[in-house]
């Protein structure tokens, strides 16, 4: 969607690809306000005398706008346009004169290969597209898009340095658990597009940024490189079916946005994948009718936190946890056996199993 | 319900059955009042996630879903598919009337601006907190912003909405226009719906009236309203607030998802939840003449209240909060600030990651005690930042000649000063999840006063299970029903804290007391410095202490002077603390764990205690 109102460039029915163009808007230019009153020190009511153009006109960077007539030619006093643009207004009352810069365009690009479904006048459109999806938990920088490449051999294993090489310059490198501060200087080095891992730490994350990240609204950061994360803070295994997907998908173009916003409108970090095929095809709807017996669980709080196992029971009474706060729990199977109760709000179901 | 904001219909109908809910970031809660004898009850309370966001993109199938759970619970039957059955039909079919508050998609977000940033800016700052805005930024002429970024400033901001103030009736135009002006260059566009005109309003000198409508009057959706100050020494912010009221619904609202449904559905107007909120704290303090600080401490913002000689003011801390904002907090307070409250140690990089963890997964809860401290530590920062932000807020005018007399010499004072005296504050009320719902209500009590750190005798309260913005709309239509519930339901006294203001070394006396129990009995006893000690007082009892503080250590009636008090009793009873103020923490780790395992161990505060 355009942040204005625009013109759109395609038709529904239309192929289009990531780095194509859809729709189009003319941002206006930067407002310069000179104060001509106060610089030719006249009354505000005045400055109409003293201009030599008028409002709508076009200015040139250094043209005269406005001149005094003193008797002695000594004190005459001219006041140049500091930038190319347009008169926007003039008022009699604050003496002031506004200049406008010439409109910016904005581009918006498509961001997935695929086939125009739908056109919103003057905002957007929708783009279709076949494809494999993995949904991060937090991430930061824009969209970009680059072949996928993996770096590590398990989910497990952490990315350093030395995974590193030219040949990953302008992909999206996939790792396993970790990703350390010197790996993200190296990953810079290269020129990665994209970094998917589990986790990293907080205080590297704030090295990487420059600030300490308050709200998870993001999106927007310039750090040469999208980075997603699929698991959290810490060091984090990536789930074995976030793994196994990228994995089979080297080789692929992918599409990835790091925006994340936690708060009014959930926004979280993607990872698309469009099949060969971008026919527009039927979409199918995963239904869910809450959680069951059976369904594979990831633990999102401490003390067990990253740990994935799937649910062996759903008691409904309220049980009292350590903290004696009464909540509704669920019991969680491990592979080895082991059987723990959790609050259900500290689990999420891992989706598309 | 479509009626202005700013005058609630009169409803001339019984209400006997009432339902009302809080669309809430997060969260939709519903609560059911039910005329029992007499009076009104809160009976049945049900919730649901709030539906603002896609796949739902519409507010009433949360307030659906959670009216849901009252039916369930209740046996009545309130729905009739996706239409509340209004009024009552029988003993168990139907409400007579639906009411609601919102605070979902981020609240109502307003940027303001002024001439003078700490006379007008502040007043149009006041005027929109007070409606239950957040306010985003405050432009003023002395801002210290060039012209070019302020206009750079409006143009990426999206608020909802904009208030301009600026200049007394018959002064001086120029600054108003030139401000109108920078608005107007800049184009502001709403945070909703690309194509709809930003409602703006103009309530500043009215001289200057004619100009900023042929300047705005295009480019927004202008409502001009009187001056919010009309002259230096006197503010008039309820034109401007109602304004905003009717606003939020006309324009806001509509276009927010389902929100068109939902004022349908209502029988009162939809009120933003802080401001329903402030009126029930509006109407506590006048009914018991009392001088209060009420904080409503959310996921993504802590909303402080207070009532100090009659004047209400509130202020939002838009990114203070214990889920979406809980980093923030950590990057606001500092590490060191959190890290006094924990009551073992943790290095910095676990705790960095598990506050991260927690606020790109909002819902989840603490699932041990080491993670509840945390979270209280954490809390207690967030509710001490609020009130000291409050404080900056809520002040006298600024910029009024002051009448000095000779007595006055040795007492020079700006104008301006805080109206936040916590030697002349009766009551801390409490409302919030982590404050509503903690597992022991002596938790809240301790979270309160350590944060806030009242001084002499004060009352404490909490909110019983997050019902205020629902009373508080509920006041607007039926006065009775919503004192009511509140008196029987909502409000839950914890007890009175006895702080002396003044330190010492642990261990050297602090005061002698003597409590003169309702039974008849009496404690005499002294309170060293370094102590807390707790004892029970039951709810709607009352004690009388008589206190005899230490040379240098003052009640509120001067250094070594006696005072005797009335203190109220509560769940959790009468809280003596020796620790002094200002409270001072060691600040060397082994002995700060120490301290606060002593004094959370003398109040019971976590199970680990007993």
């Amino acid at each position: 969607m355009l942040p204005l109102p625009g013109r759109i460039l395609v038709n529904v029915g239309d192929t289009v690809r990531s780095d194509q163009a859809v729709a189009r808007a003319e941002l206006p230019g930067k407002v310069f306000p000179i104060n001509l009153a106060n610089q030719l020190s006249v009354a505000p009511g005045e400055i109409k005398d003293y201009l030599i153009t008028k409002e709508g006109n076009v200015v040139e960077k250094d043209e005269i706008l406005a001149e005094n007539k003193p008797l002695i030619k000594w004190f005459k006093t001219e006041i140049r346009s500091p930038v190319t643009g347009t008169i926007e207004s003039v008022s009699s009352v604050t003496g002031q004169v506004l200049l406008r810069e010439p409109p910016r365009v904005l581009q918006l690009l498509a961001y997935v290969d695929g086939a125009i479904i739908e056109t919103i006048p003057q905002q957007g459109v929708v783009v279709e597209t076949t494809c494999s999806l993995v949904q991060g938990i937090f991430g930061i920088g824009g969209e970009t898009s680059g072949e996928i490449v993996t770096a590590v051999k398990a989910p497990d294993e952490p990315l350093t340095p030395a995974h590193f090489n030219s040949t990953m310059k302008g992909k999206v490198v996939v790792g396993g658990s970790f990703l350390s501060a010197d790996a993200m200087k190296q990953a810079k080095t290269v020129g990665v597009a994209g970094l998917v891992v589990g986790g990293i730490h907080d205080e590297d994350l704030r090295a990487l940024l420059g600030y300490d990240l308050g709200v998870a609204i993001t999106g927007t950061e310039q750090v040469g490189f999208t980075l997603i994360l699929t698991e959290g803070f810490g060091t984090i295994p990536m789930a074995a079916k976030t793994f196994k997907l990228l994995s089979a998908h080297v080789g692929r173009k992918a599409s990835i946005s790091g925006a994340t916003q936690i708060r009014a409108g959930v926004i979280r970090p993607e990872i698309i994948i469009p099949q060969a095929e971008t026919a527009v095809g039927k979409t199918v709807e995963l239904q869910r009718e809450g959680i069951r017996v059976g369904d594979p669980v990831r633990i999102i709080r401490d003390p067990m936190f990253g740990r994935i196992g799937e649910v062996s029971a759903l008691p409904s009474e309220l049980i009292t946890i350590p903290t004696e706060s009464d909540v509704r729990v669920l019991e969680v199977k491990f592979s080895d056996g082991k059987r723990v109760v959790v609050p259900r709000t500290n689990i999420e179901v891992i989706e598309g199993a | 319900m479509t009626a202005s904001a700013s005058t609630p219909p009169k409803i001339d109908r019984p209400l006997n059955v009432i339902v009302a809910t809080d669309c809430g970031s997060t969260t939709t809660k519903a609560i059911l009042i039910e005329k029992v004898g007499d009076e009104y009850r809160q009976t049945y309370r049900g919730e649901a996630p709030t539906t603002v966001e896609a796949p739902f993109e519409d507010v009433t199938r949360g307030v659906l879903n959670a009216i849901a759970e009252i039916e369930e619970l209740s046996g009545r039957k309130i729905l009739d598919d996706d239409q509340i059955i209004t009024p009552c039909r029988d003993e168990k079919t139907g409400v007579d009337i639906y009411i609601s508050t919102s605070s979902a998609g981020g609240g109502l977000q307003m940027m303001v601006t002024g001439v003078v940033q700490n006379m007008t800016g502040e007043s149009a700052q006041r005027a929109a907190l007070g409606a239950g805005a957040i306010v985003i930024d405050v432009l003023s002429a002395n801002d210290g912003r060039l012209p070019h970024e302020k206009i750079e400033r409006i143009r990426s901001m999206r608020p909802d909405m904009i208030l301009m103030s600026g200049g007394t009736d018959g002064g001086a135009v120029t600054h108003v226009v030139e401000m109108a002006e920078y608005v107007a260059a800049a184009e502001p566009r709403p945070r909703f719906g690309v194509t709809y005109k930003l409602p703006l309003i103009y309530a500043g000198n009215k001289e200057a009236q004619p100009q900023v409508k042929k300047i705005l009057e295009d480019k927004s959706a202008l409502v001009v309203t009187e001056n919010i100050r009309p002259v230096l020494e006197r503010e008039n912010l309820a034109p401007a607030r109602n304004k905003i009221h009717d606003l939020f619904l006309e324009h806001v609202m509509q276009q927010a998802p389902g929100y068109k449904k939902l004022i349908d559905m209502a029988g009162a107007p939809i009120m933003p939840t802080p401001a329903a909120v402030g009126l029930i704290m509006e109407a506590i303090a006048k009914r018991e003449h009392l001088n209060l600080i009420g904080v409503d401490i959310g996921g993504a913002t802590t909303d402080v209240f207070s009532v100090f000689g009659g004047v209400f003011n509130r202020t939002v801390s838009a990114n203070l909060g214990m889920s979406y904002s809980v980093s923030n907090v950590l990057a606001e307070a500092g590490l060191a600030n959190i890290m006094r409250w924990v009551p073992f140690t943790i290095d910095e990089q676990t705790l960095r990651n598990r506050i991260k963890n927690k606020m790109i997964r909002p819902t989840t809860i603490p699932q041990t005690l080491d993670e509840l401290q945390i979270e209280q530590a954490i809390a207690r920062e967030a509710l001490r930042l609020a009130l000291i932000h409050h404080k900056s807020l809520a002040t006298g005018l600024k910029g009024v000649q002051q009448e000095r007399t000779i007595s006055d010499v040795f007492e020079q004072q700006t104008s301006g000063k805080t109206l936040i005296d916590m030697l002349k504050l009766d009551l801390i009320v409490g409302s919030g999840g982590i404050l509503s719902h903690a597992p022991r209500r002596i938790q809240s009590m301790l979270l309160m006063i350590d944060a806030y750190e009242p001084m002499g005798c004060t009352r404490l309260s909490v909110d019983s299970i997050f019902m205020m913005p629902h009373l508080g709309v509920l006041s607007t239509i039926n006065e009775k029903a919503a004192t009511d519930v509140f008196v029987r339901d909502c409000m839950v006294y914890l007890g009175t804290c006895v702080a002396p203001i003044g330190q010492g070394k642990d261990g050297d006396v602090c005061a002698d007391y003597e409590i003169a129990w309702p039974d008849g009995k009496t404690t005499k006893e002294r309170l060293k410095f370094g102590e807390l000690r707790l004892f029970p007082l039951e709810s709607g009892k009352q004690a009388t202490i008589k206190i005899q503080p230490a040379k240098q250590v003052n009640m509120g009636g001067g250094a070594g002077m006696a005072i005797t008090k009335e203190v109220h009793g509560g769940v959790v009873g009468l809280l003596l603390d020796g620790r002094g103020r200002p409270l001072r923490l060691p600040v060397e780790q082994q002995a700060r764990v120490e301290a606060l395992t002593k004094w959370f161990d003398a109040v019971g505060l976590y199970p680990t205690a007993n």
